[in-house]
């Protein structure tokens, strides 16, 4: 985000930033609730605290997001307003976020690709305009920092370890990869609050992470896909068939009594 | 070096104090000089080999007992009803499994195997807390089940951190020190239902109805029917009697049950003056035994998810070994531990 | 392991309705004290655990490090992270050392102990952020 441009270009409106944010914010809760579902179902005890903390960290991000967004659009929503009353076509995440996780080894291709993207988003948005989107960065960065790392350990030990998980990891990254071109989609939106200094361009995020990503997987002996798919539209509420049923999971029990504190 | 301090020459073996260790009645009585003192045992320590396997065999449940109780909590992560209710059951539930952990840890010292101890959960030869065959139906569970089964949990496990053997005490300490926010987690659910809709509030008093006597079956059957309490005291391990924590807890709870607008699902609950403690009802233990025995509602389903996570996990782990292995450098890998 | 007396033979399924041996163990208790295996038979090197490790902790700078407990993990990598889970809750600051358990030679020690406290950026870890009505007592 070039200093010179950022006084010229017109102020972002709150509609326009609460946008943005609601889809980091939605990206962050999509997430945490499939992370969330390892929990006691992990390969291994130290992995449910792992994975929990993966969890706990994007629930935290997206709470902070959705806050942010229902303050900016003023018409009265909290974070729970957004998370539960939404339907399917008004939340804006990524479909990568979505998917179900499938065994370990597509959880961990798709943690790989997610963490590695947020981290290189959240990297730039430190320097954001908006100083609470800096500030939510500031802290989400050294977080999804560590899921990275995470991701990486295990992408390793996966695809170079035995034929079995070499199988299964490249399966991971093979079922996965349609859905990584989305992330770096710029639209009018993303492009104009760039301008302004607000956001981060997705599109100037593609070539770090898609390095990074290569790196790992090359080390760890995997293979990078073709990209001859590339799914689209979650950022225009267009979702997979399986979002359905994670809101109705995610939101059954605080739509059922309305108005009710929790 | 101080810490748990196993050289490979110095692992204790079953036929430690078995053996011609304890022949010398010297060694016994340093043993029960330390209990007496109430000094610690530490796990280079002579000790006798019933002690050993008693808390073997304790703290291996206990492990056990964390890591299945996950599950009914777990159950409503994906379903929690506000944002900050879902972080905080998560971080419960994390925590659960941190517990285990600390737990097994402490087991090992004593010459156990955590794939042996988990091996034995898995084919039933070791059990865990029968409470966690209970299901958890709605929301509210939530609530009744932290402040009523950790509330429990808590009165017995505050002595424990004053336990005879040092790592289980130790592991104890760490353990009490995050139940408490457990606790008033749940009390903070039961209150803000009880206070809710009406809705909410039939909610709230369905589950405490639900989890009351199960909870005060935790405490196990009264002290006449529980034999083995007596050595377990003269080692130190147990320092209260069943029936003496039952009594604290219920104590204790039925001012919080006021507190929260819930009535507790025992007619015969009122204070007694004399005895200075309340009175309570009569508890069906049979209902106890049918669940140890395998009958409860949600026996065979907290196995069956606990041995499918086991099971589905082996790929991993296997994998994780093969990469150690072939990567093993001097100091970055124990000897001993090639992929088989 | 050797065998011994240690090692229960029958998988004893409790039964009948007499009281059963079983009290307030453990944490959450109600747990059966008989038929309950200490111990089996060693199992094939496939299905072992990954190793275990010591873990030391220095919480603060100006401290030295206090061993805090055990994890099992494939390898160093692993094991430092993992005690950074489990004993830090990745609170910053705080240096870890792991040791493949099998490394350390010991004498007969005093011990002493020593805990730590979970990390302070997650809140929900600390008791007083609840809000419980004025008098509640034991909570």
């Amino acid at each position: 985000m070039p200093t010179s441009t950022r006084h010229l270009a017109t102020a972002p409106s709150n509609a326009d930033v609460s946008r943005y944010a609601l889809r980091l914010g939605d990206d962050a809760l999509i997430s945490a609730q499939r992370m969330g579902e390892w929990i006691a179902a992990a390969p291994q005890l130290e992995e449910d605290v792992a994975l929990g903390n993966i969890a706990l960290d994007l629930l935290g991000q997206a709470r902070a997001l959705l806050t942010y967004a229902g303050q900016l659009e003023g018409a009265g929503r909290d974070e729970d307003d957004l998370a539960y009353l939404r339907d399917e076509r008004q939340f804006l995440n990524a479909q990568i976020f979505e998917l179900g996780n499938g065994d370990f080894g597509f959880t961990v291709a798709r943690l790989l690709v997610t963490s590695t993207y947020q981290h290189a988003l959240y990297a730039g948005l430190r320097h954001s305009a908006d100083s609470t989107l800096a500030a939510i960065a500031a802290k989400a960065v050294k977080e999804v920092d560590y899921h990275r790392d995470h991701a990486t350990q295990w992408t390793l030990r996966l695809g170079d370890g035995t034929a079995e998980s070499h199988r299964r990891m490249q399966q991971g990254v093979d079922a996965v990869w349609p859905y990584v071109s989305e992330l770096f989609e710029s639209d009018a939106l993303t492009t104009a609050l760039a301008a302004s200094g607000v956001a981060v361009d997705p599109n100037s995020l593609e070539e770090q992470v898609l390095v990074y990503v290569e790196q790992v997987l090359t080390e760890a002996t995997l293979t990078r896909p073709e990209a001859t798919v590339r799914h689209t539209g979650g950022r225009s509420g267009i979702h997979t068939e399986q979002f359905g049923y994670v809101l109705a999971e995610m939101q059954h029990l605080a739509r059922s009594h309305p108005g009710a504190k929790w | 070096m101080y810490g748990n301090d196993f050289g490979p020459a110095d692992r204790p073996t079953p036929s430690d104090g078995a053996g011609g260790h304890l022949d010398s009645r010297d060694l016994e009585a340093d043993f029960q000089a330390i209990i007496d003192s109430d000094g610690r045992i530490e796990p280079r320590d002579a000790m006798p080999q019933a002690y050993r396997k008693s808390l073997i065999r304790q703290i291996a449940q206990h492990a056990h007992s964390e890591i299945i109780g996950m599950q009914p909590e777990g159950n409503w992560i994906s379903r929690a009803p506000s944002l900050r209710r879902k972080a905080i059951l998560m971080a419960k539930v994390q925590d659960e499994a941190g517990h285990g952990l600390y737990l097994y840890a402490a087991a090992e010292t004593l010459g156990a195997e955590r794939a042996d101890l988990l091996d034995m959960l898995h084919n039933g030869k070791q059990k865990y807390s029968s409470i966690f065959n209970y299901p958890t139906l709605t929301w509210a569970d939530m609530g009744a089940i932290g402040w009523l089964v950790d509330g429990a949990a808590i009165v017995n496990q505050v002595p424990l951190c004053r336990c005879s053997y040092g790592p289980y005490a130790r592991a104890m300490v760490r353990v009490c020190k995050e139940e408490s926010f457990h606790q008033r987690q749940g009390f903070e659910i039961l209150y803000t239902l009880s206070h809710g809709t009406s809705g909410q509030h039939a909610m709230a008093q369905d589950a405490v109805n639900r989890w009351w006597w199960p909870s005060l079956m935790m405490f196990g059957p009264p002290d006449a029917q529980s034999p083995n309490t007596e050595q377990s005291m003269a080692w130190g391990i147990k320092r209260f009697s069943n029936d003496d924590l039952r009594q604290r807890f219920i104590d204790m709870t039925v001012p919080q049950a006021t507190a929260l607008g819930l009535d507790l699902p025992d007619p015969e609950l009122r204070w007694n003056a004399e005895r200075d403690h309340y009175d309570s009802g009569e508890i069906n233990f049979t209902e106890l035994f049918e669940v140890i025995k395998g009958n409860g509602p949600c026996n065979a389903s907290r196995m069956a998810h606990r041995r499918r996570a086991h099971e589905d996990g082996a790929w991993v782990r296997e994998a994780a070994d093969a990469y150690a292995a072939k990567h093993r450098t001097a100091t970055n890998s124990p000897p001993g531990h090639a992929a088989a | 392991m050797t065998e011994g007396d240690d090692r229960v033979v029958t998988t004893e399924v409790v039964t009948g309705t007499e009281p059963q041996q079983l009290n307030a163990e453990g944490g959450h208790g109600a747990v059966p004290l008989e038929g309950v295996a200490t111990q089996q038979a060693p199992q094939a090197a496939a299905a072992r655990d990954w190793p275990l490790w010591e873990v030391f902790v220095r919480a603060k700078r100006g401290l030295s490090h206090v061993h805090v407990g055990s994890l099992h993990a494939p390898d160093a990598a692993m094991a430092v992270r993992n005690a950074r889970d489990l004993y830090t809750r990745r609170q910053e600051g705080v240096s870890i050392w792991v040791m493949p358990a099998e490394h350390i030679t010991a004498t007969s020690p005093d011990e002493k102990d020593a805990f730590f406290d979970p990390a302070a950026d997650k809140i929900y870890r600390h008791p007083t952020f609840y809000s419980v009505p004025e008098g509640v007592k034991h909570l």
